[in-house]
């Protein structure tokens, strides 16, 4: 038992190991290879590197929620880029025109509203119709990505509101705005998952499903709220970046599903479902953040940085599959 | 024990039909409260349908359940255990990343206000029942990390959330080793004593001795009769489960026998089974009988490569052979016709000939594509040595009946030319018309001169098509019969450990 729970300690930790080994590494050989003569564990530079994990990293923090039930979510991208063009659009929309900046809060209301109802649809279609949930988002990915098209054809929407700036780039307490948000739903997460009758739920039916039904816990209704979370999520994430930079392209979020996917396997959730946790899932992202920022100190392209974060995406699972084979007496494939 | 007070547990005159099938023929049976009631009967003889009826699963066609003598419908599990009946799994249903607490009261959690999980109440509430059943793990534990024996014990907790008035266990044992049999009795003594009824469901006799107090005993559906453990012997329960004036003139003609095909000695698989030595000749049929899990199917598995041996040695034609992978075994010659058709055995979308000539198709090619002519020559000559019926070698093998099924199954294996035919309950979900052609055809690939090893959890089967019989229980082969030496009731002992003496 005390190995056990050792091994699972080890698990947990894994990721943040992996980090430190990242920040040494990049250190001793930005001290050789860099181009800049500033160090790479320099405090802006690594505030800002929170402030850029934190689009990405707040979609994760929902796929994970998803990945726990077992289900999976590809339109996080096309759901971002939706509620980004819904905010920033509403705030020219004339009915609004009298409220001045408090147009502001009721745009950011209209995008949180928009990514929650694209996750409910996504929800309310997996519960009913039991299509696997990889093919309903798949779907959907497509579909909710041809409303931004349709929205505004292949023009960028733009809108640059200097209040809403100013709060976007503000630092208080020395942490940007965006770092805020990260922390702030990684904290509300981990207490959703770990603290409530519907996380705990949540954990059961990714884990057994059939266990969970013979519990007669509700699985469809679980299923829903957590899609409406990675939508309220994902609207979230658009909106904290898009109030900085005030205008969005329609491929805005391409890939951002299979970046969010990649920083919470990284961080040890289950593909299947069942096991996994918000913290290291931040862990995940901010571990993917580094490799890019660091191949990019010590001068590599981004080309070579992807084909990276490739690699070590499946050298980790490799891993994972290693540590918890069931010994010799498994069949063999 | 009180044999006064009123029954935790009554049915009366349970019929339960599945299409063509009548599982449960009238089935009247109680249990008092403070007894342990076991329930005995052979594979299919509707031991499974009844436990299912009484926890909510299935609900009867005809007859009533009584609760301490008030009738009641039982919807479903969780019905019936609002109601005081709670069926223990043979496969646990347990969600293995949560702690033993959040398990117990799976779908029942404690809350606070705002959706919160009340931690402190589940862990004190699921503590205690932990105590109560003497757990050494705590609440908190996290269920993947126990072992079966410990996963069984959260699975038993999760009765005793509820004021049960009878608990069912089926065939509890069937992964435990003797010291945690041990504990598990001392359990159900415990629960006894606080006036829970239990209903014991097993095939070992050993065990149902040491714990009933009455045994009932179910064959083909029906209630054979109850007797009182004290009052009776291994003998008579075995007459009773197997009854039939059994029909089955064993006219088995031995054929040419050949030299040793496939030997096996010493050979082990961790804890699945342990220290097995056989020998099968050319021309013979060695059947396997044993209880689900006896660690039959894994030594074909082993023979066929799929599984890696612990210890021991396999001789082919004399030769000690190591067997990696299917490929290796189908190289000695070596065929598994597997346990599951439909999962392991036929690509059930593919046709008839692309499911037959699978395992060999890289070899029938002309140039760089397959020959559908090579392919269907083998097809048809398979389908005609076999009699399958099929439309014709287009058609999905999805579409065929269970026999032909397995005819293909059995083709495609013959077609690679072995001279070892393992054959893994043969006649599983195959309907009685077919099953006797598959029997004969069988006992026909042993005159053939082929070596056949015949695994079935079926008396009437094993004693039909095998020459001798090797009886396991619990990963030991306790003994090989000839022809000669068998009988009904020495197999039945064999396989459900009477004379095994101490288990390791």
């Amino acid at each position: 038992m005390q190995n056990e729970n050792t091994a699972r300690l080890l698990k947990q930790g894994a990721i943040w190991g992996f980090i430190v080994l990242e920040l040494i590494f990049f250190s001793v050989a930005g001290k050789f290879l860099s181009l800049s003569d500033g160090a790479f564990m320099d405090l802006d530079n690594m505030l800002l590197l929170l402030k850029q994990s934190a689009p990405i990293g707040i979609i994760a923090l929902g796929m994970t929620i998803v990945m726990i039930n077992g289900n999976i979510d590809l339109s996080v991208g096309a759901i971002f880029a939706l509620s980004a063009v819904i905010l920033l659009d509403s705030m020219t929309w004339p009915i609004f025109e009298g409220l001045g900046d408090w147009v502001i809060p009721v745009s950011w209301l209209l995008a949180l509203a928009t990514g929650t109802a694209l996750g409910a649809l996504n929800g309310l279609i997996v519960w009913k119709t039991g299509v696997d949930a990889f093919i309903v988002t798949l779907g959907s990915m497509l579909g909710y990505r041809g409303l931004v098209f349709m929205y505004n054809g292949e023009q960028p929407t733009s809108n640059l509101n200097w209040t809403l700036v100013d709060f976007a780039e503000a630092q208080p307490l020395g942490l940007h705005t965006a770092t805020w948000f990260l922390l702030g739903c990684t904290a509300v997460l981990w207490w959703l998952l770990n603290r409530t009758v519907h996380g705990r739920n949540a954990y059961a039916i990714g884990d057994n499903r059939e266990a969970a039904v013979n519990a007669s816990i509700r699985v469809g209704p679980h299923m829903m709220i957590n899609f409406m979370i990675i939508g309220f999520l994902a609207a979230l994430s658009a909106a904290v970046f898009y109030s900085e930079s005030g205008s969005v392209n329609p491929n805005d979020g391409s890939l951002y599903e299979l970046w969010a996917i990649t920083a919470v396997v990284l961080g040890g959730t289950k593909l299947t479902g069942g096991r996994g946790s918000v913290i290291s899932t931040f862990g995940g992202v901010i571990a993917i953040q580094l490799l890019r920022k660091g191949l990019g100190y010590i001068g590599a392209d981004t080309e070579t940085v992807n084909l990276v974060i490739g690699l070590i995406l499946i050298a980790v699972l490799y891993l994972d599959k290693q540590l918890n084979r069931k010994g010799k007496e498994e069949l063999r494939i | 024990m009180t044999t006064e007070s009123k029954p935790a547990l009554r049915l009366s005159g349970i019929v339960k039909t599945f299409p063509g099938v009548r599982a449960l023929d009238g089935v009247s049976f109680d249990v008092r409260p403070g007894e342990v009631h076991a329930l005995l009967g052979e594979n299919g003889a509707g031991k499974s349908t009844l436990m299912k009826v009484l926890a909510g699963i299935h609900q009867p066609n005809e007859g009533a359940i009584f609760i301490e003598e008030e009738k009641v419908v039982m919807r479903n599990p969780l019905d019936a255990k609002a109601k005081g009946v709670v069926l223990i799994h043979q496969e646990l249903s347990l969600a293995e990343e949560l702690s033993a607490a959040e398990n117990i009261y799976l779908g029942e959690l404690p809350r606070k206000s705002f959706g919160r999980v009340d931690w402190a109440t589940l862990y004190d509430r699921a503590g205690g029942i932990l105590k109560r059943l003497n757990c050494s793990f705590g609440p908190k534990t996290i269920v993947g990390d126990l072992s079966i024996a410990n996963k069984q014990m959260v699975e038993i907790a999760r009765a005793l959330t509820v004021d049960a008035k009878a608990v069912i266990f089926d065939e509890p044992t069937a992964s435990l080793t003797d010291a945690e049999k041990v504990v598990l009795f001392d359990v159900i003594r415990d629960l006894t004593a606080r006036g829970v009824g239990i209903v014991y469901i097993s095939h070992r006799m050993d065990e149902i001795f040491t714990l009933s107090d009455r045994i009932s005993v179910l064959r083909d559906g029906a209630h054979r009769g109850t007797l009182i453990t004290k009052e009776t012997d291994e003998d008579e329960v075995t007459k009773l489960m197997i009854g039939r004036s059994l029909d089955l003139t064993r006219n088995i003609v031995a054929g040419e026998l050949g030299p040793v095909a496939i030997e096996v000695q010493g050979l082990s698989c961790g804890k699945l089974y342990r220290d097995v030595g056989f020998e099968v000749r050319a021309g013979e049929v060695l059947g396997f009988y044993g209880l689900v899990g006896a660690g039959r199917t894994e030594i074909a598995e082993t023979l066929f490569g799929l599984r890696a041996p612990s210890a021991g040695e396999i001789r082919v034609d004399g030769q000690a052979v190591t067997i990696r992978s299917p490929g290796d075994a189908i190289r000695l010659g070596i065929s598994l016709v597997p346990e599951s058709r439909k999962e392991q055995g036929l690509i059930l979308g593919m046709s008839c000939k692309d499911n037959m000539t699978l395992p060999q198709v890289g070899d029938l090619t002309a140039g760089p594509f397959v020959s559908d002519g090579a392919e269907i020559a083998i097809f048809d000559q398979y389908r005609d040595k076999l009699a399958i019926k099929t439309p014709g070698w287009r058609q999905a093998v999805g579409n065929l009946s269970g026999g032909n099924q397995q005819k293909i199954v059995i083709g495609k294996w013959l077609s690679m030319q072995p001279k070892v035919l393992i054959v893994d309950e043969p006649t599983r979900g195959i309907d009685v018309g077919s099953k006797s052609e598959i029997h004969a055809l069988i006992r026909d690939l042993a005159k053939q001169g082929y070596a056949v090893i015949v695994i079935s959890s079926e008396m009437p089967e094993v004693l039909s098509v095998s020459d001798r019989i090797a009886a396991m229980y619990h990963g030991q082969l306790m003994r090989i019969f000839t022809a000669a030496e068998v009988s009904e009731d020495s197999l039945v002992q064999a396989i459900s450990g009477i004379g095994a003496g101490k288990v390791a």
